[in-house]
């Protein structure tokens, strides 16, 4: 499970840490965030993320 | 500068900076303004503060409009302290006074200012009645940062846009019909190359979105208001968001004895004859904020270095480290330089030229003390081909 950088801002989504703020599980990989997902630092959408 | 009502019940009531010449570091040469607006209505609302020590007269400009203790509402649009400052001695006017500011906004604002705000988030649609006006409030994170958010008051077809289509320019006049357009337009140039260049996507985007939305006067928070030339700055906006290129290629480079120098002629005068815009622009007499301005619509940057102390020069370092952080799309790159015993310079800009986001376009030239007859050729030939591949692209 990869690491994925917000290109806007540079927040960096962890699968392993998920994003439990928001209801994402630990262990959550990115292609599985759902599309409505945004980056918890700025917003941007999950198009705005590229693969680290 | 006096206050002036800009529509009915409207009030520009910020702060004019005549001397401000470093903007964190962004180089102000015809220095800014801090705009804050005053709503009069059943409620009163301001929209956003001024910089920190300026707040002296900005309650002076609410004072003679009306009594500072009616204010209810402050709208921050922003929380960058040179529009929230000042917000603390506007609370101390007007304890009761709700900030409202986007999620982001609240956190960012308690971060930096230690008092017990009485706060109101607000989201895209919601809403706050003051009476005859209706603010509506669009949330634009990453316009410049997280917490940015656009208020929109759709009777009066008015938006207050905060950083986005502000430039840093200190005028009596407060409306765009007032100002020389040319240079009203390279400062709004300046200001986006500087500020907000590597959030194109995020721009085309809420262009996108304003366009659902009645416009017919932008208010930013710094600079003047667009009113007849509204259409200009969102077009001009649309354009720099998708980096259209003019078939421009710059030369910047710095030198110790004359030898990065002379590489950097030589490739400029033939990019030139072959029918490129070009433009040579030395790191020791000119700016980051004018050089990325610059590299907005470029089509290619060919970056100098000699090499100092195994390393690029500071100068050439430092421009390329602000243009990585600026993400530009679609340019060329191309390093040269000149070296000693060890070079390294040259190498490292190309490195720095991709990081940045320059696609490379031919091979890197280095030479050692002075630039041979073969190495002015390599020159020649980069120059000329650079222009015929930049002309190509652009057309």
């Amino acid at each position: 499970m990869g690491k994925y950088r917000c290109l806007l801002c540079g927040y960096i989504y962890d699968p392993k840490a998920g994003d439990p703020d928001n209801g994402v599980e630990p262990g959550t990989p990115f292609s599985e965030l759902p599309d409505d997902w945004t980056c918890p630092e700025c917003g941007a959408g999950k198009d705005e993320f590229e693969a680290v | 500068m006096n206050h002036i009502e800009i529509a009915p019940n409207i009030y520009w009531v910020g702060y004019v900076d005549w001397d401000v010449r470093n903007f964190h570091g962004y180089r102000t040469q015809r220095g800014t303004s801090y705009n804050a607006y005053l709503i009069v209505d059943e409620k009163v609302a301001l929209i956003d503060a001024v910089k920190p020590g300026k707040g002296r007269s900005l309650l002076e400009h609410i004072a003679e409009v009306i009594d500072p203790k009616k204010i209810a509402y402050i709208i921050s649009n922003h929380t960058e302290p040179d529009h929230s400052g000042e917000i603390q001695k506007v609370l101390d006017q007007a304890p009761q006074a709700v900030v409202v500011a986007s999620e982001k906004g609240k956190i960012g604002l308690q971060k930096y200012y230690p008092g017990n705000w009485n706060f109101q988030v607000v989201k895209t649609g919601d809403s706050i009645h003051l009476g005859k006006h209706l603010l509506q409030f669009i949330n634009t994170p990453m316009l410049h940062w997280p917490d940015s958010m656009f208020t929109y008051l759709p009777a009066q077809k008015l938006l207050f846009s905060m950083d986005a289509f502000g430039q840093h320019y200190a005028t009596s006049g407060r409306f765009d019909t007032q100002v020389d357009m040319d240079v009203l337009m390279a400062e709004a140039k300046t200001y986006y190359a500087n500020i907000i260049m590597h959030l194109g996507s995020i721009v085309s985007k809420t262009l996108k979105q304003a366009q659902s939305l009645e416009i017919e006067t932008i208010c930013p928070s710094h600079g003047v208001i667009w009113t007849e030339h509204r259409s200009r700055i969102l077009s001009a906006y649309q354009g720099w968001a998708e980096f259209r290129a003019r078939p421009k290629i710059l030369v910047i480079y710095d030198s110790m004895w004359h030898s990065t120098e002379q590489m950097a002629d030589v490739l400029a005068d033939a990019a030139c004859a072959a029918g490129a815009e070009v433009k040579v622009l030395k790191l020791d007499v000119n700016d980051l904020t004018s050089l990325v301005t610059e590299v907005l619509d470029a089509a290619a940057v060919a970056v100098g270095s000699p090499t100092l102390n195994s390393n690029m020069m500071p100068t050439v370092a430092a421009f390329l480290t602000y243009l990585k952080g600026l993400k530009s799309k679609g340019k060329l790159g191309v390093a040269f330089g000149s070296y000693g015993w060890s070079g390294g310079a040259v190498e490292q800009a190309a490195e720095c030229l991709q990081q940045a986001g320059l696609e490379m376009f031919g091979e890197t030239i280095s030479c050692q003390y002075r630039p041979d007859e073969e190495t002015l050729r390599k020159c020649r030939l980069l120059g000329t081909q650079l222009a015929e591949q930049v002309i190509k692209k652009t057309k």
